[in-house]
């Protein structure tokens, strides 16, 4: 996914394996991947939306649908969105406090904030 | 019958309204969470099996009793389809009101279960995709995003705690330390089924108000069990700090970040997403720093012993009265 993601042209399945293979070279693991498995993991992120394929070229080309920034700010927004439903599979660790509080908490604590509000 | 099915009644509307009301306003939970938690629970647990135990025994009433043979009696008029002499028009209601409530909340809890699976494994699979580990650490994972988040993903087998590099760069090593301990709290201790079974009951009756409080109140407990985990990792003033910190900073990160946030994620799709990375409304209950913060800055003394064991009693008999009223009528 990483590859697709980097690639500014959507890949066949061929060159994706060719840039994994780039890549694993530079990280000396020694084990390539087949076509076919590739082809697998294609097939499968397609399934569940994250990349596309060109059907009108031989042999199939993929890219990636949203970028990885995109999809990052879409599952943030999900988390930090006060929409109950999709917060239900996860626990979070705060939320952002209202003025007034942030004032106590300054008293309080004395927390420098004034690099991050 | 009558007198068991009166007093089941009696329990469950006690239950509803004064008892948990009277919960939610006190003050003591914030001194010990657990004991709450489990009082919460019971009271819970046990509303709802006195509500539906007094509904089935007055509906069973012309069925004869004890309970069982009452239930084998309904089971024999049902297949034939008459009804005993005696069976007025409540008894009827009676029973069928305690199905369809019995049925609706199972249903319910079942479906709020199932649907919280789904997504978890959904955000699993983008997690997985979207993040690097930390350091190598299992279960560990760092997103690339400015806002200061951390949450846990809860899942047998392979859950997570996922941390963004906004926090990572907000906090201090012992900070962070205290955030992860939080975390891992709510992964070692399940809390997330608490709060899902209160999810459910507060959306199997969404017009009941003191539902709504008791969602509120056990996800602030769970918050709060968490900080005392964390405690025992790093001192008081470090989780506070904390606390505060990412309390501040997600505050301030609406309207100077979106622009940041903009750029970050040029896709068109994802620009109306971007625009309300987080947005002013008010935060859930459970994300209250203020209580948090207060008992961390003046350390309360957990309740005493016999407080504790008064508390857990109580919960133990609300969970076991019903249970022997019901199997005794």
């Amino acid at each position: 996914m990483d590859v697709l993601w980097d690639s500014p042209t959507s890949l066949t399945a061929n060159e994706l394996r060719q840039s994994l293979l780039n890549r694993d070279i530079a990280s000396a693991r020694p084990k390539p991947l087949a076509t076919t498995t590739v082809l697998t993991v294609l097939s499968r992120l397609e399934t569940k939306g994250f990349v596309t394929r060109d059907r009108s070229v031989r042999p199939h080309a993929y890219t990636a649908l949203m970028t990885r920034a995109a999809h990052t700010a879409g599952l943030m927004h999900d988390v930090l969105e006060q929409v109950p439903d999709r917060q239900a599979a996860l626990v979070r660790f705060i939320g952002g406090v209202s003025p007034e509080e942030a004032e106590t908490l300054r008293q309080l604590l004395g927390v420098a904030t004034s690099d991050n509000s | 019958m009558i007198t068991a099915s009166a007093l089941l009644g009696a329990i469950a509307v006690l239950l509803a309204w004064p008892v948990p009301l009277a919960l939610a306003r006190s003050h003591w939970p914030a001194r010990s969470p657990g004991v709450a938690l489990v009082l919460w629970q019971a009271i819970a647990l046990s509303g709802g099996i006195s509500m539906i135990g007094s509904l089935l025994l007055y509906g069973l009433i012309p069925f004869g009793s004890p309970l069982r043979q009452g239930i084998v009696a309904l089971g024999g008029d049902l297949r034939t389809g008459t009804l005993p002499s005696g069976t007025s028009f409540t008894h009827v209601l009676a029973l069928g009101a305690a199905l369809l409530l019995g049925t609706h909340l199972l249903l319910n809890l079942l479906a709020t279960f199932v649907r919280a699976e789904r997504q978890r494994r959904r955000h699993h699979t983008l997690i997985t995709l979207l993040s690097d580990p930390l350091n190598g650490q299992p279960g560990m994972r760092v997103i690339d995003h400015p806002a200061p988040v951390a949450y846990c993903l809860p899942g047998a087998g392979h859950s997570a705690t996922v941390l963004s590099n906004g926090l990572l760069r907000l906090l201090d090593a012992d900070q962070l330390r205290a955030v992860i301990a939080h975390e891992q709290a709510h992964l070692v201790q399940q809390h997330h089924l608490v709060l899902l079974a209160f999810k459910s009951w507060h959306s199997a009756l969404p017009w009941f108000p003191i539902a709504n409080r008791a969602e509120n109140a056990v996800a602030l407990l769970v918050e709060m069990l968490a900080d005392d985990y964390a405690r025992r990792v790093v001192d008081d003033h470090t989780l506070a700090r904390a606390i505060a910190l990412v309390g501040f900073a997600l505050a301030g990160f609406a309207p100077k970040r979106t622009s940041e946030a903009d750029a970050l994620a040029p896709a068109a799709a994802s620009a109306s997403l971007t625009h309300e990375v987080v947005s002013a409304k008010p935060e859930h209950p459970a994300y209250q720093v203020m209580p948090r913060v207060a008992r961390l800055v003046n350390p309360v003394q957990p309740l005493r012993h016999a407080a504790t064991a008064g508390a857990l009693t109580v919960s133990a008999m609300l969970l076991a009265g019903p249970a022997l009223i019901l199997f005794a009528a």
